[in-house]
């Protein structure tokens, strides 16, 4: 069962500021959605293994070659606030990971 | 016949011969686009550069520079590709505005062949949907019947070659967003092996699964287009290093032969049963009667956990678009909202993507950082990511057995615009017959197999091939696609209603 | 900030047992980024830029971009794993770390998670007085590091308070390798020793390797000091705090030390001391409480769908092992009887941290009794005096050329200390300091003769000693003309020009 607590708490990890209302919603939502796929941990046993690429490569590397960096202008174009060099945003309450 | 009519690679040929110009060509695409788009409504942003980029064309063709078969052809763009000269905004609020300081590899290749950028087409936002209703800039009206969906994610690419606005598109598909458009509208669109083509510069909803793909009328026009897009690519650690045949050879020897003798056809059995409309089922069963007289070998096979392909998929795509959709917080582009009496930049990104994503981002944002949170990982994203290697063994098991696999590439004809908006269960069970192959990875194809008796709406086949087989998707689809164009007499997007101009909305239409 | 109560340091020892950790982050050296092709600012060549130049819109997260991981800081972090003692991994993967913060473009940083590519490791580590300990290593992953936060407004500088903040994102997409130990038991009353000993250790192999500039004051290395005091007898963990920004080898003690009082005295006066992360301030002293941990901490860690594992072959790995410098205690041996030294001659550059700069200022031509003069001598106690640690305030090649002046003459040791002083103040080499501050020995003869016929002429009777064979009545004379040379004059050679003119 999934409760609007949780969703909440999942809204405040995923940083967007639903409304109460939205939250309900989703909850109910969420309920319904995580019922019908929650049968995937039904499926596979202990010895099949996990796919998180479809085609399996591997060492996929670059030489350590620097090249092209982006125009200052480019870099703030699509800024919404910058000082001409840096972006800006408004005040930081919690600190670094 | 007019410029609009004409295959991508007629067009390409008569360019090349000089009978045609390409500024000839795209004004008449650009004439059209202005004519229907106010209702069709495929294009977010129309280039202004299309007809110089196209007089460019000429003048190097007149001055002898040797160019590809798509020279001078116009092709849509899915507006999920970044492009240095147009807006990019994937169908969102949050990049309203936003043009990316550059391209797209793929779009990259298609300005190094001289094609011809017509415009962004519309899509589900951050192509979550089936539907393309999810656009913050509005549906996208399928031309066979404007009351009904152009199919999704990639609804305005399918929608803008099946209503004539462009000969070629690309799309993107994650769970099927290239294949069921094409179903819905008539029109062809292929999903290459994962790695076939590159991501980079696809705005990104989930990694694993992304590829973008050729949006046609025809199965040359895909393979002609799969030709110039496909390779690799240093910049996406996920592309594929393989030499890949001439897809359009592929084509053509299909075509020419009209032939499947001793091709083993696999239905799957699973991807044809309860939930499908029966003129989905008798026209498959049509299609498959044909290949069989053409020689092949038609034969079912079973993939059990393809029943679990749809929750596993719901899944593995939130949980990584939650985590590719985090990089829009209002710092270096896009959107930014201030809530009202301030705050602290945690409050300003809260707010933005509050109001900067749609219900069905938000939907699937939150549902993916639960698959991911502490506690409920392994049950929800670890046993999906198992599911999928149980779907990969289905599909080598069948490989086994046949050369490819097909199904109807959707359920149903295109349903009326609305009509699943407010039950996301049942929008998401529409892409049951194209997920399992962006789980695998394998090639996909979607092209017309007739109209539905009862409604008269276009039909899709999908063909499956193994991983980095997707040459045969063009042999097989290509002899498919003649044997039914001559049991029709005809092509069947031919048969799309005419569209008449709408005068209010001739201006440039949707421009964003 | 009210001054917290500290217990003092051996009782606080007598009553707990320091329990340690560290996670220590390496920024390597390549040329370019982690994930992008972009300048590495970590990379010498690429130190100084103006905001936002070193990057491409990998660094920036821009939407469609994608990382490609560099194929050399998959090779640096195999040394590195090698030199730590670790099993490297046959096939290691990346993950996202998912959390929101400004400094961080994507909102997600690549990281290493559940398969990193070099564990269980083991660095032997020296004390003072010799002896020896073993730091066990959990892990050493590889990540990219983060932008660079200015908070503008409010308390200087200071996040808390500040009106808005500047983001600069050269420094994101640095590459790094994150080593994490395991828990570490028995450092007892040499904890904070401990600490320093080890962060040098990681110094001193990420320098012999080449993958590192390593400096500690620009964050090339930077080290998270975990603590936690159990109470004697009762076989309970206690509670950890977990110390950031600590940037020099100095501070790395301090801090520590700190801690050690700080939680025994909360712990003694019957409190709890609360998980969080606590910065220490070089400045008071004291470090102060950061952001509290908790297990609402929920990353959401995945494997990253972006990039491939990386499985290295085995030749790759002994090709790397084959090419490892020396371990630690085999390369001491060999200095200490190349050089020549005394144990205890010895054990003063290794405690003082400076075995790296006085073997560069060696290979730089110096002698080695002169290197480890000035490094542990006069650059040490302006250092000290500075509070900075002493190989950021001169370059091994600038003592070594500081010597040769000596050697040839130009300078004595005192004025060279003057030049030293010059050359920290940023006014130039040696020779450029001798020049601009004119310090050289005056070695022309005959402004010495004028000065000692000068100071003769005015001490008579000075003049009358000498010629009756009093020759200790010099020192007057040669004082008075030291006196006048400004000090820039090589005293045994005035001496020796006394008694000529003395008694021509
Ligand atoms: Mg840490
Ligand atoms: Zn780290």
């Amino acid at each position: 069962m999934i409760t609007t607590e949780q969703v909440a708490h999942l809204a405040n990890l995923a940083r967007i500021a639903l409304t109460p209302a939205e939250i309900d919603k989703l909850t109910g939502e969420l309920g319904t959605i995580v019922d019908s796929i929650a049968k995937v941990s039904e499926v596979a046993g202990p010895d099949v293994p996990a796919t998180s690429h479809p085609i399996r490569l591997v060492n996929v590397s670059r030489p350590d070659v620097p090249g092209a960096t982006l125009s200052t202008e480019e870099a703030l174009a699509g800024a919404p606030e910058h000082d001409g060099a840096r972006f800006k945003v408004s005040a930081i309450l919690g600190e670094e990971q | 016949m007019t410029f609009t009519r004409m295959t991508a690679s007629e067009l390409g040929e008569k360019l090349a011969a000089k009978e045609i110009s390409s500024v000839e060509v795209t004004k008449a695409h650009l004439d059209r686009i202005e004519a229907v788009d106010g209702d069709i409504h495929a294009f977010l942003h129309v280039s202004a550069s299309a007809l110089s980029t196209a007089a460019d064309v000429d003048s190097r063709r007149l001055a002898g520079e040797a160019m590809g078969p798509l020279a001078g052809v116009p092709i849509a763009i899915k507006d999920v590709l970044c492009t240095h000269d147009m807006p990019s905004t994937a169908g969102s609020r949050m990049l309203e505005g936003w043009t990316p300081p550059y391209d797209a590899t793929v779009v990259r290749k298609l300005r190094e062949a001289h094609l011809v950028p017509l415009g962004k087409t519309n899509m589900d936002e951050f192509a979550m949907g089936s539907s393309t209703e999810h656009s913050a800039f509005g549906p996208t009206h399928n031309p066979w019947d404007l009351e009904r969906i152009p199919g999704g994610s990639g609804g305005g690419s399918a929608a803008a070659v099946a209503a004539f606005e462009a000969p070629l598109a690309l799309g993107s598909d994650t769970g099927g967003s290239i294949r069921q458009p094409a179903a819905v509208t008539g029109s062809v669109g292929v999903k290459p092996t994962y790695g076939g083509v590159s991501r980079y510069g696809a705005i990104a909803l989930a990694s694993s699964l992304d590829q973008v793909g050729p949006v046609t009328r025809t199965v040359l026009d895909a393979a002609l287009l799969h030709d110039v897009i496909g390779g690799h690519d240093p910049r996406d650690s996920t592309s594929l290093r393989d030499e890949w045949p001439v897809f359009a050879d592929a084509a053509r020897a299909g075509r020419d032969g009209r032939s499947l003798k001793g091709t083993r056809i696999g239905v799957v059995k699973e991807l044809n049963g309860e939930g499908f409309q029966a003129g989905v089922r008798s026209r498959f069963a049509e299609a498959l009667d044909i290949m069989s007289a053409a020689g092949a070998e038609i034969v079912e096979v079973s993939a059990p956990n393809f029943e679990y392909a749809i929750a596993a998929y719901y899944l593995i795509l939130p949980a990584e678009a939650s985590s590719n959709l985090a990089k829009f917080d209002s710092v270096r582009f896009g959107l930014r909202v201030n809530p009202a009496g301030g705050g602290t930049v945690e409050d300003v990104m809260a707010a933005t993507r509050e109001a900067g994503f749609g219900d069905e981002v938000k939907r699937r944002i939150i549902l993916g950082t639960y698959a991911l949170s502490a506690g409920y990982y392994d049950a929800y994203y670890g046993s999906a990511q198992k599911v999928r290697t149980l779907i990969q063994r289905d599909f080598d098991a069948a490989f086994e057995k046949v050369d490819v696999l097909v199904s109807p590439s959707a359920p149903t004809t295109a349903f009326k615009l609305g009509e699943k908006l407010d039950d996301p269960l049942a929008m998401y069970l529409n892409d049951i017959t194209t997920i399992p192959a962006n789980l695998a990875g394998v090639p996909g194809m979607g092209l017309p197999m007739g109209l539905a008796p009862e409604d008269g709406l276009p039909t899709g086949m999908q063909i499956m091939a193994p991983a980095r087989a997707d040459a045969r998707l063009y042999s097989v689809g290509g002899a498919l696609e003649a044997l039914l164009e001559d049991s029709w007499g005809h092509t069947m997007i031919s048969q799309a209603p005419a569209l008449e101009p709408t005068e209010m909305f001739a201006a440039r239409g949707g421009e964003v | 900030m009210a001054k917290p109560e500290l217990m003092d340091y051996d009782k606080a020892i007598e009553l707990f047992e320091p329990v340690l950790g560290f996670e220590v982050h390496v920024e390597l050296n390549t040329r370019s980024k982690m994930f992008s092709d972009a300048p590495n600012p970590a990379h010498p060549d690429f130190h100084v830029a103006e905001a936002n130049t070193q990057i491409t819109p990998v660094d920036l997260g821009l939407p469609g971009s994608l990382p490609v991981v560099n194929e050399e800081a998959i090779k640096y972090s195999i040394s590195l794993g090698l030199a730590l003692g670790c099993s490297i991994a046959p096939s290691s993967r990346f993950a996202r770390k998912n959390y929101f913060y400004p400094d961080l473009a994507k909102n997600y940083q690549i990281s290493q998670f559940d398969e990193p590519i070099a564990f269980d490791g083991n660095v032997e580590v020296e004390l003072a007085d010799g002896r020896t300990f073993q730091i066990p290593i959990e892990r050493a992953h590889m990540e990219e590091d983060a932008g660079k936060l200015t908070h503008v407004g409010g308390a200087t500088g200071r996040i808390q308070g500040a009106e808005y903040s500047l983001v600069d994102y050269n420094r994101a997409g640095v590459p790094l390798v994150e080593i994490v130990t395991n828990i570490i038991y028995g450092a007892e009353g040499d904890a904070p020793e401990l600490a320093k000993a080890y962060v040098s250790a990681i110094r001193d192999i990420v320098v012999s390797l080449g993958i590192s500039e390593a400096r500690m004051e620009r964050g090339n290395l930077r080290c998270d000091a975990n603590i936690s005091l159990s109470p004697r007898g009762s076989g309970k963990l206690g509670t950890r705090t977990e110390t950031k920004n600590v940037n020099s080898l100095r501070s790395v003690e301090r801090a520590i030390r700190y801690e050690i009082q700080r939680q025994a005295a909360i712990l003694a006066g019957g409190g709890t001391i609360i998980q969080e992360t606590r910065h220490w301030h070089e400045d008071t002293g004291r470090t102060s409480a950061g952001r509290p941990k908790s297990d609402a901490d929920d990353y959401r860690y995945f494997p990253e769908p972006d990039l491939l594992p990386v499985e290295p072959s085995t030749q790759l790995i002994e090709e790397l092992r084959a090419a490892l410098p020396e371990p630690p205690a085999v390369r001491h041996r060999r200095l200490k009887e190349s050089w020549g030294f005394t144990d205890l001659e010895f054990q003063d550059v290794v405690n003082s941290g400076l075995l790296v700069e006085v073997e560069a200022t060696v290979t730089a031509g110096a002698s080695a009794q002169q290197a480890r003069k000035w490094w542990t001598g006069e650059i040490a106690r302006l250092a000290n005096a500075a509070g900075e640690d002493a190989a950021t305030l001169v370059s091994p090649q600038q003592v070594a050329n500081l010597v040769a002046l000596i050697d040839d003459g130009t300078l004595t040791d005192r004025l060279a200390r003057q030049v030293l002083e010059g050359v920290i103040a940023g006014e130039g080499t040696p020779a450029e300091v001798v020049e601009s501050r004119g310090l050289a020995v005056v070695s022309d003869d005959t402004a010495l003769i004028a000065a000692i016929d000068d100071a003769l002429a005015s001490q008579p009777d000075v003049l009358a000693k000498i010629r009756d064979g009093k020759v200790q009545a010099a020192g007057a004379v040669i004082g008075a003309v030291m006196k006048a040379m400004r000090g820039q004059a090589d005293a045994a050679r005035v001496r020796e020009l006394v008694l000529e003119r003395a008694n021509a």
